[in-house]
């Protein structure tokens, strides 16, 4: 028996309600002590097509997808033919016997074992739309893995509306007994799988994706505005935050456009609240003249760049890491920026406040980049420490009147660069910002020596920045200090990294990892340490041309051994890239 | 309360002499006086062209952005704070080309500002090209042959968008375009006056002679305001005769109005320190 350690799929059309019951199973998987992950496939349309959902769930800690399936939900006989070499040698299907056909023979391969359940009969049975056949396959799958029904109706209850939740627990049941009862003899052998409530409970974790934790950081960190246009895979935050828009007195505007968003989020940060905008790439091109205008008016606004993969509209629903030197650079002349990358559902969260306190300290764009992986995957995690990130609103005065002796100035030049930010509307000041390069006052300029003066003065605050970074987290380092090979990274590629390492690691310390998290500006000490005491380095990075091993040789003037690059859309599976990994030992 | 001597700034005025922007330089700051407003309480935004240096030239809070990108950064600040006037400025370029897909939204939004087109039917800080609202056949260089595109009408625009205060005004009568200012600002939702603002550098058809041949005052003939389909009419109307005043106002809640969290308050005052989020966190275990 296998206990307490599986990767399930569930397979279906578009439309069939995939994602969510990958939802489902894999909360009733964490209310049972169990840590969980889950990640979605989907196509750009709305019905027909195939989609999945993976819940990997186990009572040790996890960080990714599995590279194999244990038991397939399959709402479809695509879904078979597709998956059914990801199947592990014992592994099973849970199908509707009485619409797809499957002999013994031809799924003989790794040994698969059927479990054909009638779906659609029950739903009938139940007199339910044809939708809830996920639930009746969800219930089959408990039953199969002799797991506690009452979790998942509690989930239910919890999500549902108490009519609709009704209905989904009947068919829930209809399922669990039918799996339960293994004498039936078209189930073609035992299922060494089972799953039981833990003990060590994770009842006080959260099931959360990348944008809902990017979402909470925002309105924890004090966001009062967000304005966005639907992106995939942005559109999510954009959704959280519209939702709780009325709790939290905050304004959610679905702009016309990302031009439109960002110049909102602008205005609004102009005037004196936190604002945040988020989009993937298409829609951060059109943002980059607004982007350039705030690094130029020093006016405070967090940016989420969730890539997805390009170029152009590329695929509008797979992951990718393309847009890290965009992100950079985005936007005409010279500017200093942050760029932040969270590699996990954690770090969005608190990377996103971060994000709020370094902008409105240096009075710049600061620049989340997620990807489709990260912002779209759930998994369970600790409950967030809400004390951990205070709030650093730098210099920024909320007083009604201005005290100063002189009049004020928006752009004052000041030894650091930083000059004192007040709210139009201030008694007794004006306060005047310039897309135009501007003197101190704000009022446009074409003077020479006040442009040197002007640029110089926002590049001192780089300088300050680069300083206070040192009490950041700007990388981190996990594994052994000494190791064959150390592995480099940026963003979501950290969970599949993080699994790489533990099959890696199993006999002997073969490997360890540095996450960069800062990747401008770039935390060179940091890495240069790292590098020191490394025997060989490889790259893991999903892109064509390995833009972290750009940044290194940028940097660092030096090159790393080797890159593993994925490029397809899909991130990296654990076995596939410890493998990878071996190959270059 | 504010005189003009407190508007003025140290900033050499550089538009060309007997350019129309000063008449609504004069209209906008006489209105400001009138209202007896703040000077600290108002925010001007302005974009990218002659008219954008309406921020250099008047002592109020003020936002220099973009091209085109007037109205979305002048959202942004209205709503999280109502207590500012704000006043965006824009060209007829600015707003109507680069800026156009803003202009609907602004208006359908009912955003509570005043917005200010500086139509003067070419590009003048790029010296002479042809804009959005250029007379046909009209000669520039970059429409050496005569522009082909038929000019739009903004007014009309603005008033199948479902404008709340939809006007004209001509900078030749400051007068005129004081009172209108005046209106618009008292205007609780999306005011709107596109303003005709003779270019005496590179228009050489839509002149001062030109206008003061052709405008009338709607408000003298005795127009109702509240009569959207007498108002759309009435924005057709062009040729010997064309209509400068209010072509339509109706009382609608703005946007914010429309917001239960927000109402009148102003957000930047809100404390953001100790936001309790353990709802949502608990939603999600």
């Amino acid at each position: 028996m296998i206990l307490n350690q599986i990767s399930v799929m569930i397979g279906g059309e578009a439309g069939a309600g995939i994602a969510r019951s990958g939802f489902l199973f894999a909360k009733t998987c964490m209310r049972g002590g169990l840590h969980v992950f889950g990640t979605n496939d989907y196509q750009s349309l709305i019905r027909g097509g195939h989609n999945f959902y993976i819940v990997r769930a186990d009572a040790e800690e996890i960080y990714s997808q599995a590279d194999t399936i244990d038991l397939l939900l399959a709402l479809n006989q695509e879904t078979i033919l597709l998956h059914r070499n990801e199947l592990t040698h014992g592994g099973g299907i849970i199908y509707d016997g009485e619409e797809v056909e499957l002999s013994e023979d031809e799924m003989g391969i790794n040994n698969v074992r059927l479990y054909p359940v009638p779906l659609k009969s029950m739903v009938k049975e139940l007199e339910a739309r044809p939708i809830m056949r996920n639930t009746v396959a969800l219930g089959a799958a408990i039953g199969l893995l002799n797991f506690d029904l009452k979790i998942f109706n509690g989930i239910i209850k919890d999500t549902f509306k108490e009519e609709i939740a009704k209905i989904n627990i009947a068919a829930a049941k209809m399922g669990f007994d039918y799996a339960c009862d293994f004498s039936r003899d078209q189930f073609i052998g035992d299922f060494e799988y089972h799953l039981k409530k833990t003990k060590g409970s994770r009842k006080k974790h959260l099931f959360i994706a990348g944008n809902e934790a990017v979402g909470l950081g925002a309105i924890q960190a004090g966001c009062k505005f967000y304005s966005a246009y639907p992106m995939t895979p942005a559109t999510p935050i954009l959704h959280f935050l519209a939702e709780h828009e009325r709790d939290y007195g905050m304004i959610v505007i679905h702009a016309e456009s990302e031009i439109s968003a960002i110049n909102m989020v602008a205005g609004a940060s102009y005037a004196g609240v936190r604002a945040m905008t988020a989009t993937s790439g298409g829609g951060f091109c059109l943002m980059t003249e607004g982007l350039g205008m705030t690094g130029m008016t020093e006016t405070p606004v967090v940016i989420v760049l969730t890539q997805r993969t390009g170029p152009s509209t590329g695929l509008p629903t797979y992951t990718s890491q393309g847009d890290l030197r965009f992100a950079i650079h985005a936007s005409q002349g010279e500017f200093p920026r942050v760029v932040i990358a969270p590699g996990d559902m954690e770090e969005c969260f608190y990377k996103t406040m971060e994000a709020f306190n370094l902008a409105e300290k240096y009075q710049i764009p600061a620049i989340i980049i997620t990807d489709k992986f990260l912002a779209e995957s759930y998994s369970s995690v600790k409950s967030f420490d809400l004390n951990r990130i205070g709030i650093d609103r730098g210099l920024l005065s909320t007083q009604l009147e201005y005290a100063g002796k002189e009049a004020y100035q928006r752009h004052k030049l000041t030894g650091d660069g930083i000059s004192l930010r007040i709210m139009p509307g201030t008694k007794g000041a004006i306060v005047r910002t310039n897309a135009d390069e501007h003197d101190e006052s704000g009022y446009t300029t074409e003077d020479p020596a006040l442009t040197v003066e002007m640029a110089d003065k926002r590049f001192k605050k780089l300088n300050a920045l680069i300083k206070d970074l040192e009490n950041y987290e700007t990388t981190k380092f996990f594994g052994p200090k000494e190791a064959e090979v150390t592995i480099l990274g940026w963003g979501s590629t950290k969970g599949p990294i993080r699994e790489a390492m533990k099959l890696l690691n199993k006999e002997e310390s073969r490997s360890n990892y540095l996450q960069i998290l800062c990747l401008c500006p770039f935390p060179v000490a940091n890495v240069q340490g790292v590098l020191d005491s490394a025997k060989l380095t490889v790259v893991v990075e999903n892109n064509r041309t390995s833009q972290l091993s750009g940044l290194i040789r940028e940097n660092l003037l030096r090159d790393v051994d080797h890159k593993i690059l994925k490029y397809d859309g899909r991130q990296f599976n654990p076995q596939d890239l410890s493998q990878k990994i071996q190959e270059v030992l | 309360m504010v005189t003009l001597e407190d508007l003025r700034t140290p900033k050499k005025n550089t538009w060309c002499p007997g350019c129309g922007n000063f008449g609504i330089l004069r209209a906008f700051t006489s209105a400001l006086v009138q209202l007896g407003v703040e000077k600290d309480q108002v925010v001007i935004v302005s974009g990218i062209g002659c008219h954008g240096k309406m921020v250099n030239y008047v002592d109020v809070n003020g936002f220099h952005g973009i091209h085109g990108r007037v109205l979305p950064l002048a959202t942004g600040i209205e709503l999280t704070k109502p207590s500012l006037t704000v006043v965006g400025f824009a060209g007829d370029a600015d707003c109507y080309d680069e800026g156009w897909g803003h202009f609907s939204h602004a208006i359908r939004r009912n955003i509570d500002m005043t917005l200010i087109v500086h139509d003067n039917m070419v590009l003048g800080l790029t010296t002479g090209q042809t804009t959005a609202t250029s007379q046909k056949g009209f000669k520039t260089k970059s429409t050496p042959h005569g522009s082909i595109a038929s000019p739009l009408n903004p007014v009309m625009h603005a008033l199948v968008s479902n404008g709340t205060f939809v006007a004209r005004g001509y900078s030749g009568d400051v007068k005129h375009l004081t009172s209108l200012i005046v209106e618009a600002i008292k205007h609780e939702g999306f005011s709107f006056i596109d303003v005709f603002q003779p270019c005496v550098t590179f228009n050489y058809l839509n002149t001062f002679d030109w206008y003061k041949a052709r405008v009338y005052k709607l408000q003298e003939e005795g127009h109702d305001v509240t009569d959207r389909q007498m108002a759309l009419k009435k924005s057709m109307e062009w040729g010997e005769r064309i209509p400068i005043g209010i072509f339509y106002q109706e009382e609608s809640p703005s946007y914010r109005e429309s917001l239960p969290q927000i109402k009148d308050i102003n957000l930047t005052e809100t404390s953001i320190e100790n936001i309790d989020i353990d709802p949502i966190l608990q939603s999600m275990t």
